[in-house]
């Protein structure tokens, strides 16, 4: 059997149910999903095939610069503190054994793929007066009674946080898998310290990953639905939010649809800028 | 040794991060009394039992599962063919296939699910069950398009060759070298679909939500109308569940180099 | 025409030709060695046969008929692989079983053809055995008897031994013609190791640059190298530059080869000497004049490297006939003319 180009029909055939599969409820979705961004609201939660630019104009107004600014800095500011938190622990992590490794990548992946409405609720449990931390320190008698950490901004971070570090750290994780030991072992002979080592050393030799991490993790945060609405007051809801609110509850699909071509562009942009980082990443290695 | 100490601490302060909320559900999820809080009052697993009592617990656990089951096949059986193509013929305008069954994975997920409800709402079928099924196969194909891929590069193309001298043909190279070799991957891959779907929520709830409750959907609705300890034994469960299908992917196959290190032998 | 004919048979690989209008006829019951250095062609050339490559020009036949249009599967070829691809998932007699069982024959018919099988490449009771349970050597018998399960048309080999060490690499080199002997199979095998060519060979094929140089026995190619190429890949050898005086003679260094000429019409050509056939003396009267510059003493066989006009001639001696020279010594070097062979420069 060699390795050739399709040349019948039947050679062509595997490649008919996936093709099939992917454009008819992928691409087709896609492209309505555009097409309707572009449609007139009628009231009522319906909407006429045409061509305004209207849905796109909303998003010059004050509420809307909000939303996205806050989205964007609430994005930024959960990839690098995960970045910060995964990277020297995903560094430490490769150095242990195979088997304390796989136990970890264990727990990360059962973390990872945690509903975010079982994330919401844990942190909202442990943030609560209830039966929140808090009670370990009154008991403890650092504070004199419990009270609610929730809702607030830093309700939504922690979460958004413990959600996405999984990720990073899975992120990381091959490359720093595949870092060649020796580069440290040249520094140490050459008297650096191990601190030195990983910082003068492994950090500019995975610049680039590095970089690529921060803006995947940016993206999955973008992402981020219900952890905004039940960690966070109204004035703590992202992108996501507002694309499903005006979906479902205001029944706007036109403008939805606009707001969530307007997130596709900045994720593509975003990814695109990866791809870039880590072609540059193959050619210099 | 300083380092190994401080190594200790750092990993404990993670694990700690990682653990804390969950030891928190899994305390207010054997409560007595119908009542949050922690540390819990009295013992009881009677909450864990509703899950299977209680009809719309029930109902909604196993709507999740069948959807789980039955997307996670959709999206293998999407993927294998996808990628034995592309691993069996040089066709290199085919990866942009592989890049459509990647997408829905990178892009935010309101995307897909927009999209999605946009699309059956056109067509006609919003609503129907089987539509979430179809939505998180695709939003999910990317698992096994990825475990897949892996296992297909692999395959040392030798293996092939000689079992082709010595009288297979396609069809049996595939099913007596191929399969048998990606099997592990392909198992993964199921399983890495199965999990996600069964805690994905914003697909679900805008594909179906409004005619039917997944176990993610049925949790938040109840959140908005206040606590109930089963919210706390179903999240445990879950918990459960994922740990136990990634453990097993983890003995039986090879997890680090699912995840993107090496073969084994060499890390 | 009975036996395997390769006709015009070219590969080209966008603007890389790999394998270059290759000609050949096989007889039956041949043991052919295509020998050549990476690159050559070698390895093509035997997955056109295989018909794992499909050839850009000519055909390959076997007995009259015209193989190239048909596929790898249909060929009932053995091939033996370089990585020697034992299918992991399968034990070792599941793996030389795998022909028989894709072809429906019974499960006691299977296990006896594998008992027979193990027995010819005495690995008796290793049925059982994962393939990664193996040895490098072990491995290498098993592919072999998968390769022969069905008694094949061809057995074909892909650098068989490569993987082996040197010790292990010999003892399998005559362990595979004695069997190939014994099975009577026209057998191929690619190689870029000259000595296994010449242990294991009835026909060696040089190779280079997509072509065949040479097509003969391990001796001929030995001694009437047809150029240049095939005289430097096989052995070692010295190759002299040599012109021709007025009538013809051979002279090197402004020193007549005595007994030895040149092709009528050839100026300048090559002349190839093997070590072993340069002989060396203390008297420079009438032989070439050199210096010796080193001696490399091996034991069994001594290397003596003389300078003389600014090209080095090494000569190989034993022990027994050594002659008593030093490093920086004057000697002279005499050509017999039976051992040199002229080749075009």
């Amino acid at each position: 059997m060699r390795r050739e180009p399709p040349r019948t029909i039947a050679d062509y055939a595997p490649l008919a149910f996936p093709a099939i599969m992917l454009i008819v409820f992928f691409v087709v979705p896609f492209s309505t999903m555009i097409a309707v961004s572009f449609f007139r609201r009628q009231q009522g939660g319906f909407y006429t095939p045409d061509f305004v630019i209207d849905n796109y104009g909303r998003f010059l107004s004050a509420f809307f610069g909000g939303v996205l600014g806050f989205s964007l800095a609430l994005a930024i500011m959960v990839a690098v503190i995960c970045v910060g938190i995964a990277f020297p622990f995903t560094y430490l992590l490769t150095k242990t054994s195979r088997r304390v490794q796989i136990v970890w990548l264990v727990c990360l992946l059962s973390v990872l793929s945690l509903s975010e409405v079982i994330i919401g609720f844990a942190w909202s449990t442990l943030l609560s007066r209830t039966a929140g931390i808090t009670n370990l320190l009154v008991a403890a008698g650092l504070m004199s009674e419990p009270q609610a950490l929730l809702p607030g901004f830093g309700a939504v971070l922690t979460g958004m946080v413990y959600q996405a570090l999984p990720y990073t750290i899975l992120m990381l994780y091959p490359a720093l898998v595949r870092l060649d030991t020796t580069l440290l072992e040249a520094a140490r002979t050459l008297g650096a310290s191990p601190l030195r080592g990983f910082i003068n050393i492994i950090v500019p030799t995975l610049r680039n990953t590095i970089i690529a991490t921060l803006i995947m993790v940016f993206v999955f945060a973008l992402g981020s639905y219900l952890l905004p609405q039940i960690l966070g007051r109204p004035q703590h809801w992202t992108l996501s939010v507002l694309i499903t609110d005006q979906a479902i509850y205001q029944s706007n699909m036109p403008f939805a649809a606009a707001m969530a071509v307007f997130l596709v562009l900045i994720s593509l942009a975003l990814v695109g800028l990866t791809l870039l980082a880590g072609g540059r990443r193959e050619a210099t290695a | 040794m300083i380092d190994a100490f401080m190594r200790r601490i750092g990993f404990a302060v993670v694990a700690l991060f990682l653990a804390g909320p969950l030891i928190v559900v899994a305390g207010v999820s054997i409560n007595e009394k119908q009542s949050l809080t922690f540390p819990p009052e009295g013992f009881s697993m009677a909450w864990y039992g509703q899950i299977f009592t209680d009809s719309g617990w029930r109902a909604a656990l196993v709507a999740s599962i069948l959807l789980a089951a039955l997307s996670a096949a959709l999206a293998v059986l999407i993927a294998l063919p996808l990628v034995w193509f592309l691993w069996r013929r040089i066709a290199p305008w085919a990866n942009a296939f592989r890049l459509l069954g990647v997408a829905p994975f990178i892009l935010p997920p309101v995307i897909t699910a927009l999209g999605l409800l946009t699309f059956w709402a056109t067509v006609g079928f919003y609503g129907q069950s089987w539509t979430a099924v179809i939505s998180h196969a695709i939003f999910f194909v990317t698992l096994p398009l990825v475990t897949l891929s892996l296992g297909f590069s692999s395959i040392d193309r030798s293996l092939v060759e000689a079992a082709a001298t010595m009288g297979a043909d396609d069809r049996l190279v595939l099913r007596t070298v191929v399969l048998p070799l990606i099997l592990p991957y392909l198992v993964s891959g199921y399983a890495f679909a199965f999990v996600l779907s069964l805690n994905e929520y914003i697909v679900a709830y805008m594909t179906v939500g409004f005619t039917m409750e997944t176990l993610p959907i049925k949790i938040f609705n109840a959140l908005r109308y206040g606590y109930t300890p089963t919210m706390a034994s179903v999240s445990v469960f879950f918990v459960v569940i994922a740990a136990v299908v990634f453990a097993l992917i983890a003995r039986f196959g090879d997890l680090p180099r699912l995840l993107g290190a090496m073969a084994s032998d060499q890390s | 025409m009975s036996g395997l004919h390769l006709k015009d048979l070219s590969k080209r690989f966008g603007n890389f030709t790999a394998v270059d209008d290759v000609e050949l006829t096989v007889p039956h019951g041949t043991f052919v060695c295509m020998l050549g250095p990476s690159g050559c062609g070698k390895t093509t050339l035997l997955r056109m046969i295989a018909g794992l490559e499909e050839p850009s020009a000519g055909s390959v036949v076997l007995d009259d008929e015209d193989l190239t249009p048909v596929p790898t599967h249909k060929r009932n070829f053995g091939m033996v692989f370089q990585s020697l691809a034992l299918f992991p998932h399968l034990t070792v007699g599941e793996n030389i079983a795998y022909p028989l069982r894709i072809r429906g024959i019974d499960k006691d018919k299977r296990r006896k053809r594998v008992e027979e099988l193990l027995a010819l490449v005495h690995l008796p009771d290793y049925a059982a055995r994962p393939v990664s349970k193996l040895s490098g050597g072990q491995r290498q018998r098993v592919a072999i008897a998968r390769a022969l399960a069905l008694s094949p048309r061809l057995f074909l080999l892909d650098e068989p031994l490569s993987a082996l060490d040197a010790k292990l690499r010999e003892a399998m080199q005559v362990e595979l013609r004695q069997l190939q002997q014994k099975l009577g199979i026209t057998t191929i095998v690619v190689t870029h190791d000259q000595r296994e060519a010449m242990t294991m060979a009835d026909l060696v094929v040089v190779m280079g640059e997509g072509r065949i140089r040479q097509a003969a026995s391990p001796m001929e190619i030995y001694r009437k190298p047809a150029d240049a190429f095939v005289a430097d890949f096989i052995g070692s050898t010295n190759l002299l530059e040599v012109e021709a005086d007025s009538v013809g003679r051979a002279v090197f260094l402004g020193q007549p080869i005595a007994g030895l000429s040149l092709p009528e019409g050839m100026a300048k050509g090559l002349v190839s000497i093997r070590p072993e056939n340069v002989h060396l003396t203390e008297n420079t009267n009438g032989a070439i004049r050199g210096r010796v510059t080193f001696i490399r003493d091996l034991g069994g066989t001594i290397e003596t490297f003389v300078e003389a006009g600014g090209t080095i001639i090494v000569a190989v001696t034993t022990p027994r006939e050594r002659s008593n020279v030093e490093a920086g010594a004057e000697v002279g070097v005499t050509l017999p003319a039976e051992s040199c062979v002229v080749l075009q420069q």
